[in-house]
This record gives structure tokens, sequence and C-alpha cells, in this order.
């Protein structure tokens, strides 16, 4: 176990290479000239030529190559190009919002399409199946966007159940107060594309043999459905929830942009927005370095839930 | 041999004479036999009927057959849908009570009331002034950063040049839309199909980048396998570490140059990875086939192997990757048009619709996002459920899997 680990990590390594090679061809390349960029900020020429000597633009290439690979080691990004807050700062301070509204809301929307789907899996081809499978379909179809703008209008400002936007101070106020609604509009986007894939993981299962053995032993539907299939379904199961677990740094950025939440998705698109390098950079990298990480974990909670895959 | 009977699979292989002897019936290919299949599926056939008309909605507003003069202010500014009616408010909800400063423009203008609005000699001002911008540039925008700018005094005389103006403008304006108007009186429903134009396309193009790439890089991985294969596999790990929607940003805010262009490449260049998986999968299972020793020994080369041979066996892979793509790059192209990252400020896009309406709705204007909503979800629907039954048709094994 302790050698596949290590192993997996180790073949890490060229990939991890490989996105920070992407990340320095796009941003430092294709990119162009952050003094340029950074022209529109500052005007004067002797300051410019300052910040390019300070980021080390002025060097060659493979200089320029190393001190990233530098910053990505040491985890400092140096300071960001709009507000000279440190990046590193910025990814800590804007992880807990996100958190906050991300975790309770990957937590119910396993349970809740787990839940869902396994019921429809049950009474497939009945009417109740189809009619949440094209309610699920219409659902899909539509823009986040049209959700997030017509639910913040319609239940916060129209209805003034939930406030409207903002963030506060503390953790249980923001949970309770001020990711209620984020959270809510977040499952209704996230439920239905997962209820739908998991229906299919578990309608593999259902007929299988071991399924009608369990109902000759006398067993109870129930156990037969929780314990059996969902069990014989958890791998599938277990790669979506990890292939969706980098997001969770990322963040619902379109929610958190509407609901001011100052969250690192948000953050990313006010980095966009003003061509804040630093910030994307350090971002992408760490994204990157946290999808590794989950599909690594995704293998391992494999042999958990069955024992009988064998890591290689 | 060519690749066609290849295709059919048994015909071919009968001795001469036999198949003389015998009427010769030519089984139906597989393209015959998929269309043969999507034919008899109803819920397909309704949604490909639905995609055709989008898709030639598009083709005709983009040759300028309808929705030509989308960007002409027609109608009052908020007119309503014209099955509500007209405006009978008069000067309704304050332009304060909006949080956002965009929607700070005049919120009502219904010209019946206009005798009685005591608001409505500004409004006529503000109106009029919109008149010299609107024929000088096209640009929306332009004319609600005027309408807040606090400076706007200094724009006196331009107002009084616009009042002589004014009298046209009005008379050409109606009171009620069919899908109503925006803040400029602009009818929605021309922009909404318009709107299509660019969304649909972006959608299409941008699909077909994506599909191409993952099936040429695909194919090569595939086909040549050990260090070529490795090499591509490199590349799709690194491309697929991060994160889809981060990477187009990554992209948008390099690029940092808005175009339809620009957001088809930065859609079709970070997209291919799903593709590439599936058909390298299938040129590794191909390759090893008889036909495809078969055409080696007839002396076709590596090109004509792996395009000429194998890939009329893996296209229905291809098509319906493109079809899942198209809806995927549509929804995409939305969320990067309505923060800003997608295409430009003077072209209509669904995206751009939903970013207007959004400060719409707080004024209880809602037929915008209606509208660009509404024609988004229809489009998406049908073209999933049309996936669906593509790959039902093309891959009758995989029936009764996903979905339905």
């Amino acid at each position: 176990m302790t050698a596949y680990i290590i192993r997996r990590l180790w073949q890490m390594v060229p990939t991890l290479l490989g996105v920070i090679v992407l990340v320095f061809i796009l941003f430092n390349w294709v990119g162009g000239d952050p003094a340029y960029v950074l022209a529109g900020k500052i005007s004067n020429q002797e300051q410019i030529d300052n910040i390019r000597r300070q980021l080390g633009v002025d060097q060659p290439w493979f200089v320029q190559l190393w001190i990233f690979i530098k910053q990505v080691l040491t985890g400092d990004f140096g300071a960001s190009w709009s507000t000279n807050e440190k990046v590193s700062d910025i990814l800590a301070t804007r992880l807990g919002p996100s958190l906050t509204v991300l975790v309770p809301l990957l937590i119910i929307d396993t349970l809740l399409s787990i839940g869902l789907a396994l019921a429809v899996a049950y009474v497939r081809g009945s009417l109740t199946d189809r009619a949440v499978m094209i309610a699920c379909t219409v659902g899909l179809s539509i823009s986040v966007l049209v959700y997030i703008i017509v639910f913040q209008y319609f239940f916060a400002y129209k209805l003034g159940w939930f406030p409207v936007q903002g963030w506060g101070n503390g953790f249980w106020e923001n949970l309770i107060t001020y990711a209620r609604l984020p959270i809510l509009i977040g499952l209704v986007v996230s439920i239905a594309p997962n209820l739908r894939l998991y229906r299919t993981f578990f309608l593999d299962e259902i007929n299988q043999d071991y399924v009608r053995t369990a109902r000759a032993k006398g067993l109870s539907e129930n156990r037969i459905m929780w314990i059996h299939v969902l069990r014989n379904a958890s791998i599938p199961i277990i790669t979506n929830l990890m292939a969706g677990l980098p997001s969770l740094l990322l963040g619902a950025f379109l929610i958190e942009r509407f609901f001011s939440i100052p969250g690192i998705g948000r953050e990313v698109i006010l980095a966009v927005e003003r061509s804040d390098f630093p910030v994307i950079k350090a971002l992408t990298v760490y994204v990157a370095f946290a999808t590794m990480a989950s599909n690594l974990l995704a293998d391992l909670m494999y042999k958990a839930a069955d024992p009988r895959v064998q890591l290689k | 041999m060519t690749s066609a009977s290849m295709t059919n699979g048994s015909a071919p292989k009968a001795p001469v004479r036999i198949a003389r002897a015998i009427p010769h019936t030519v089984s139906p290919g597989l393209w015959a036999l998929a269309w043969k299949r999507l034919k008899c599926d109803r819920v397909g056939v309704a949604s490909l009927v639905i995609v055709l008309l989008f898709i030639l909605m598009m083709i005709a507003s983009a040759t300028g057959l309808i929705a030509k003069d989308w960007a002409k202010e027609t109608g009052a500014n908020y007119a309503p849908p014209s099955f509500i009616g007209a405006d009978i408010e008069g000067g309704a909800p304050a332009a304060g009570a909006s949080p956002s400063g965009m929607a700070a423009a005049p919120s009502s203008s219904d010209f019946k009331s206009e005798v009685v609005d005591p608001l409505a000699d500004v409004l006529a001002e503000i109106k009029g002034e919109k008149k010299p911008a609107a024929t000088d540039a096209a640009v929306p925008g332009a004319d609600a950063g005027k309408s807040v700018d606090p400076l706007a005094d200094v724009m006196a005389d331009i107002r009084k040049d616009a009042k002589s103006a004014k009298a046209d403008v009005v008379e050409a304006r109606t009171a009620t839309l069919p899908l109503g108007g925006d803040k400029w009186g602009r009818d929605v429903l021309k922009k909404t199909i318009k709107g299509s134009e660019t969304s649909i396309f972006v959608g299409l193009a941008a699909a077909a980048v994506a599909t191409l790439l993952g099936t040429v890089f695909g194919a090569i991985a595939g086909y040549y396998g050990k260090w070529v294969d490795d090499a591509f596999n490199w590349f799709y790990s690194v491309f697929s570490s991060i994160p889809y929607l981060l990477l187009i940003l990554a992209v948008a805010a390099v690029l940092n140059q808005k175009g339809t262009l620009t957001i088809i490449l930065i859609l079709g260049l970070t997209g291919w990875t799903g593709t590439f998986r599936l058909i390298r999968g299938e040129y590794l299972k191909h390759k090893a086939r008889e036909y495809v020793q078969a055409a080696d020994a007839i002396g076709a080369s590596n090109g004509s192997r792996m395009f000429r041979h194998i890939f009329p066996n893996v296209s229905h892979v291809v098509l319906v990757q493109l079809s899942i793509y198209t809806v995927l790059f549509i929804k995409a192209e939305v969320i990067l048009s309505f923060l800003g990252f997608g295409v430009p400020v003077d072209v209509v896009s669904w995206g751009s619709m939903l970013n207007e309406a959004q400060n719409e709705l707080i004024l209880g204007k809602w037929w915008q996002l209606a509208a660009a909503g509404t024609a988004m979800a229809v489009l998406v629907t049908a073209f999933s459920l049309f996936t669906d039954a593509l790959r039902d048709a093309l891959d009758p094994k995989l029936k009764g899997l996903a979905g339905a």
C-alpha cells in the first residue's frame, strides 16, 4: 500500500511539470510581457522597468521558468498585481467562505442524489421514474444563470426569506444566514445530473444475480438496495464524487459572484477581470495538484469499497 | 475493397460466382440502419426537428433574412410584451431602488402616460439624448453610461441638438413589442433570434474544433502506441488535471481580447480531452482487427489505414461526441458571455442578454430573462434528447443505459 502511494506520487511529477510548463507558456509567452499588462495600471516607464526587474521578466526564459518552479515549490507566488496582497494570503483567506458553502452542499447533494437515485431505480420504468427523468433533463437544460437570477430575485429580494447577498464574520452566522440560499441553488443545479448518473449506475447492478440471491435469502428490500446494490455501485459513484472534489477548491464561482461571497471562485473571476496573473497562475497549479491528489484518493477508496480491486 | 464495403462487414467475403447467382441485395450500411432506428424514435425525431429549426433560424439570421434590424430601437424603453398590454403604471419604480448602477436608467416610458408623468421632461431629455449616440455608434452601454453620468450637465448642448430629433424618435416607437423590449426599446424577440446566431454558431464551431483535435490526437496515440501514446497521454493528463472552467478562464485572461473567434478557440483548444480518451480507446481496439491487417496487406499507408479504414468504423463515436460538446459549449458560451469574457459588447448573445436581464428583473422587467432563458432551455433540451437518440440509434447495445 505504502509502496503504491509512493509510486503514484512519483508518477505525478511529470504531470505536475507539464502543468507548470503549460501555465508558464500561457502566461509568460502567450500572455505577453507582463509589463504591458501592468502598463494600464502604472504608466511610469521607470516603474515598469522596476517591476520587470522584480518579476524577472528581463531575464532569459529558462531563468523565468526556474523562478516559476521555485514559486510553485515554495508556495510563494509574490503579490497580486491589483491589490498588492500576498497571493498565498489571498488564497488562504478565500478558502474558508468557499468551503462553508461547498462542503455542506457536497454532503447534502451526495446523500440526496444517492437516495433519490436508489428510489427511482427501484421503481424503474414506472410513471414516477419517467417523470423524474424528464424533470432532470429539462432541469439540466436551464442555464445555471437563470436559476441563480430567478432564485435570488424571488426568494431573497421578493419574498425576503434569505438575505439578498453578503457575508458575515462568524462561521455559524455565515452558514445559517448567508450560505442557505447559495446551498439551495447549488443543490437544484447539481442534483439533476447526479441523480441521472447514479440511477444508471444502480440500474446496472439491480439485475445482477447477487440481487436475486439476496432476495431469495429473504433480505428486506431496503437492505438489498442500501447495502448490496449501493456498495456494488459505489465505484463509479466515488469516481464521480472525486472528479468533482477539485472544483470544491475552485468554488461555485457563479454563485459566489452573485452572492458576494468572498471565496476562491469569486477571486478567480476578479483576477481574470483585472488580468491579475499571479493569482490565476497560483490557483491553476494548486487546483491541478488537488485534482491529481483526489484521483489518487479515489483509487485508494476503490480498494476500501471493493476488496476485489487490485492496486497496481 | 473500399472502406464502405468494410463497414458493411459481411458482404464481400463471399466468392464472386455465388454473389452473382443470388440476387444481389446490398445490406444496409451503418448509417442507413441508424437512420432507420432514429426514425422510429419519436422523441428523437421531434428533438431533431427542433434542433434543425434552431439551426435554420441561425442561418436565416446570419444571412440577414430575419432580425437584421435587431439593434434598432423600435419600441418604448422596456416595452412590455404585447400579450400583457402597454405599461399603465407610468413612472414606476424609482431608479435608486436598484442596487446596480447600470439599471439606474429610466424605468418607464409609456408615451400615453407621458402627459401626467412628472418625470416626463427628464425622460424625454434622456431619450432624446440617446439619438446621436445611437446613430454614430451602435454600442449599447454607452447610453446607460450617460444617463447615470454625474457630469451629464456638460452634455447639455448635445441634448439641445437632440431635442429637435426627439419628435421622430417618439413617433417611430411602439408601446408594446411581441416579446417586450429591453432598456433601449430594442425588440427582445429579434435580440433572441440574433443571440441564437452567436450561441449556436459558437457551440457548433467550438465543438467541431474540440472533436477534430480530440479525434486526430486520439487516432495518432491509439494507432501508433508506444512512445507516441505515452507522449499524448502525458499531454492529456496535464490538460485534464486542470479543471475545465479554470483552464477556460485562464486562457481568456491571457488572450484578453474578445471576439467570436477567440471564444471558439478557447473552448475548442481546451475541450478535446474527452474525445481523445474515447477515440484512443477505439483505435487501440480496432488497429489489431483483421480488416486493418488486410489494409496493411494491400499496401495502405499508415495515414490511409488510420483515416480511410479505421475512421469510418469509429465515426459514430465522433458524431455523438460532437453532439455532446455542442450542448456543453452552448452552455459555456452563455456563462462566459455573461461574465463579460465572451463575445464583445456589440454582439448580442444569450449570455449578454441574461446579463442585462439580471438588472432588469429587479425593476420587474422579466421578459428578456424569460426569452433568453427559454430559448436556451428549449434548444439544450432538444439537443440533449437528440444526442441520446443518436447514441441509441448508432449503438443499440447501449440502449437503456443512459436515461429513458
